[in-house]
């Protein structure tokens, strides 16, 4: 993450290209030492054996490690490739269209049976009804819960552990934070069911025990690491020199850290925040324990609601290669894929953006 | 220097490590191809998630009985068993409906067989409620308006003003699609009804949720209420147990099936003769299900 590089060592910015250009280049060397008795040493066969070891061994390994780097954008590509061509055919094969269509999937419709259009997801059925809508909202809802809960408590952290801590407190509070990232998701999902479920229902009085809010709850646990880590490292990268003087001015520590620690650790933290989010979309496990599965559209978040990737993953296992349910569980995953794209892209440029807005002190 | 080795070691420790290197060569690769024969005669089971402890159940007593038998159990619930038996990437299917005429069509396709439907148990699907529900019967009219979500409250059954919280399965359950056909008459399952994995889990949420309703096989039904069932408001509530579901009097009662692609031979011919018999119909009984006879 070239982001963190930067934050890493602000004032000291320097793309890598331009930095190999800055090195000076070595002296050539001297002529050849004389030895003792008067023979000229290997200066001639050193040299030339130094100077041609070097380029080769280099550019191998030059070589090599492009090659892997490649090879994971290969990777992501290929995947997208593969993901996209077995949604391609619910664009063009007119057997599919008989069961499902684009604009069946993203418009209200009005079946037989039902008293208004409505957007129905229903695969399993004598007349398949495919709506979209649903899963999206219902994905954006959870993700939604999910941030609110993990950034403050994440942020917060970083911060308390960063500048307020002791020693041995962060020394405390920083592994064991650590330490739910290590959690597996199925385990934060099996004891959001059985436990946080029913605590959340007697304590909010809610009517159905699994619901948007107790799968975003669940989210958020396995998001705060994430969060708390990127953050943390960016609070901690903020130099001594710029909280030394800012308390030199006269700063209590508190508008310190809100006007010069926060706002120069800003593009870390919204970099851990994009992170965050990007799990929080594509986390299956949890959603699909804690939250229902039903593919209700409202906004309400005691409603229980049905995610993208738990439906991928509750569904795919059961569909015939190539049928109609097949091509639109794929064209979810590319929906999904597009989705992280976006979220990214949409984090690299305002991290950019932070970045340059902050110009004298990033 | 290996002969004289060996036969000065054969003189010398008589029973222990007597082989010549030959013989323990052959050995090795024995030991080493016996799992790869052991796979060869291994036969898979896949589907119902409604059937699933009876599948292991099964093949846990055959095993014992058959050491030399290996037979692989997976859940997933009838509709992957029967993809995967399409797919060719099980021996046996475990399926708690019967096979649509579109899967069967498919089978053909690729196999230029219909399969075999080998009925192997008896189940009566049963309502799970929670056990502080006051309702001890319910009829098949009143499931279908639940489930369908025209009916929201327990009021409107003579229970507490609470809204009803519906339980349903995945649409990968064979039990999802039986009980759409005879519970609903092939209608929706309303929006609010939550999709759990398993019917474990479906049993597991009933029993936490005051106000919840559910289905699933009867062998899972342990910390819930099971309503009786009746046809109609006239007919008698009938309760799921095994002389109700043999003779076809419990509404809800079903065949259990497997499901192969040709007549059974070999090993998964002997695992499915053993099931039909009478150990294996013991088996049925003890894990809460109904025998054929």
């Amino acid at each position: 993450m070239s982001e963190r590089q930067s934050t890493h060592q602000p004032g000291r910015v320097v793309p890598v290209g331009l930095a190999s250009a800055m090195r000076p280049t070595p002296p050539p060397l001297g002529p050849p030492p004389v030895q003792p008795n008067g023979r000229e040493s290997h200066g001639r066969a050193a040299r030339p054996r130094l100077a041609s070891r070097r380029p080769t061994l280099h550019a191998l390994a030059e070589a090599a490690i492009r090659v892997l780097a490649f090879s994971s954008i290969a990777a992501v590509i290929l995947i997208f490739v593969f993901i996209a061509k077995e949604a391609w055919p619910l664009f063009h094969d007119s057997a599919i269209w008989k069961e499902v269509t684009l604009a069946k999937m993203w418009f209200a419709q009005q079946w037989p049976g039902y008293d208004a259009p409505e957007y129905i997801w229903q695969p399993v059925s004598e007349v398949p009804k495919y709506a979209v809508w649903p899963l999206v909202v219902g994905t954006l809802k959870v993700t939604l819960i999910a941030m609110l809960v993990a950034v403050p408590l994440g942020v917060g952290t970083a911060l308390f552990v960063s500048q307020y801590a002791g020693r041995r407190l962060r020394e405390i509070i920083k592994p064991t934070v650590e330490l739910l990232a290590g959690i597996p998701s199925v385990v934060l999902g099996f004891f959001a069911l059985m436990v946080m479920a029913t605590w959340l229902q007697h304590a909010l009085g809610l009517d159905s025990r699994l619901n948007a809010l107790v799968a975003g709850v669940a989210l958020s646990f396995a998001i705060i690491p994430v969060v708390f880590t990127v953050s943390e490292e960016a609070f901690g990268a903020v130099p001594r020199s710029y909280v030394e003087a800012s308390t030199a001015l006269g700063a209590a520590r508190w508008q310190t850290i809100v006007r010069v620690v926060i706002p120069a650790a800003g593009p870390g933290v919204a970099a851990g925040i994009a992170l965050g989010l990007g799990r929080a979309v594509g986390e299956t496990m949890i959603v699909l324990m804690a939250s229902g599965n039903a593919a209700i559209l409202s906004a309400s978040p005691a409603d229980s609601v049905r995610t993208v990737s738990a439906t991928i993953a509750a569904e795919l296992a059961e569909v015939v290669f190539g049928g109609a349910h097949y091509s639109v569980l794929f064209f979810l995953g590319v929906l999904l894929f597009a989705f992280t794209l976006a979220t990214n892209l949409l984090g690299e440029f305002a991290i950019g953006r932070m970045k340059r807005r902050l110009g004298g002190l990033a | 220097m290996q002969k004289t080795h060996t036969e000065s070691t054969e003189k010398q420790t008589r029973g222990r490590g007597i082989l010549s290197p030959a013989t323990r060569g052959l050995a090795i690769v024995a030991a080493l191809l016996a799992p790869l024969a052991a796979a060869a005669g291994e036969v898979t089971v896949k589907g119902s998630d409604t059937m699933v402890i009876l599948g292991q159940r099964w093949a846990e007593e055959y095993m014992r009985a058959h050491p030399s038998a290996t037979i692989q159990v997976t859940g997933g619930g009838s509709g992957t068993g029967i993809s995967a038996l399409i797919n060719g990437t099980t021996d046996v299917c475990q399926a708690s409906r019967p096979m649509s005429a579109a899967e069967k069509e498919k089978l053909r396709d690729r196999y230029a067989t219909v399969g075999v439907e080998i009925p192997v148990a008896r189940d009566g699907l049963s309502v799970y409620v929670n056990a502080s529900n006051p309702l001890g019967e319910i009829t098949m009219d009143q499931l279908k308006l639940i489930f369908t979500g025209k009916v929201t409250n327990w009021k409107e059954l003579g229970g507490p003003d609470a809204k009803i919280v519906v339980y349903s399965r995945e649409n990968s359950s064979g039990t999802y699609v039986f009980f759409k056909e005879h519970v609903l008459k092939n209608a929706d399952y309303t929006v609010r009804a939550q999709s759990m994995p398993g019917t474990a889990a479906v049993v597991n949420a009933v029993a936490k949720e005051k106000y919840g309703i559910g289905y699933g096989g009867a062998a899972y039904a342990k910390g819930i209420k099971v309503l009786k069932v009746k046809k109609d408001a006239e007919s008698p509530a009938i309760a799921a147990d095994e002389l109700h579901v043999k003779d076809g009097s419990y509404p809800l009662s079903r065949p259990l099936f497997f499901y192969l692609r040709n007549k059974p031979t070999g090993d998964v011919g002997d695992f499915v003769a053993w099931v039909l018999s009478a150990p294996g119909q013991a088996i049925v009984t003890k894990v809460g299900y109904y025998p054929l006879k």
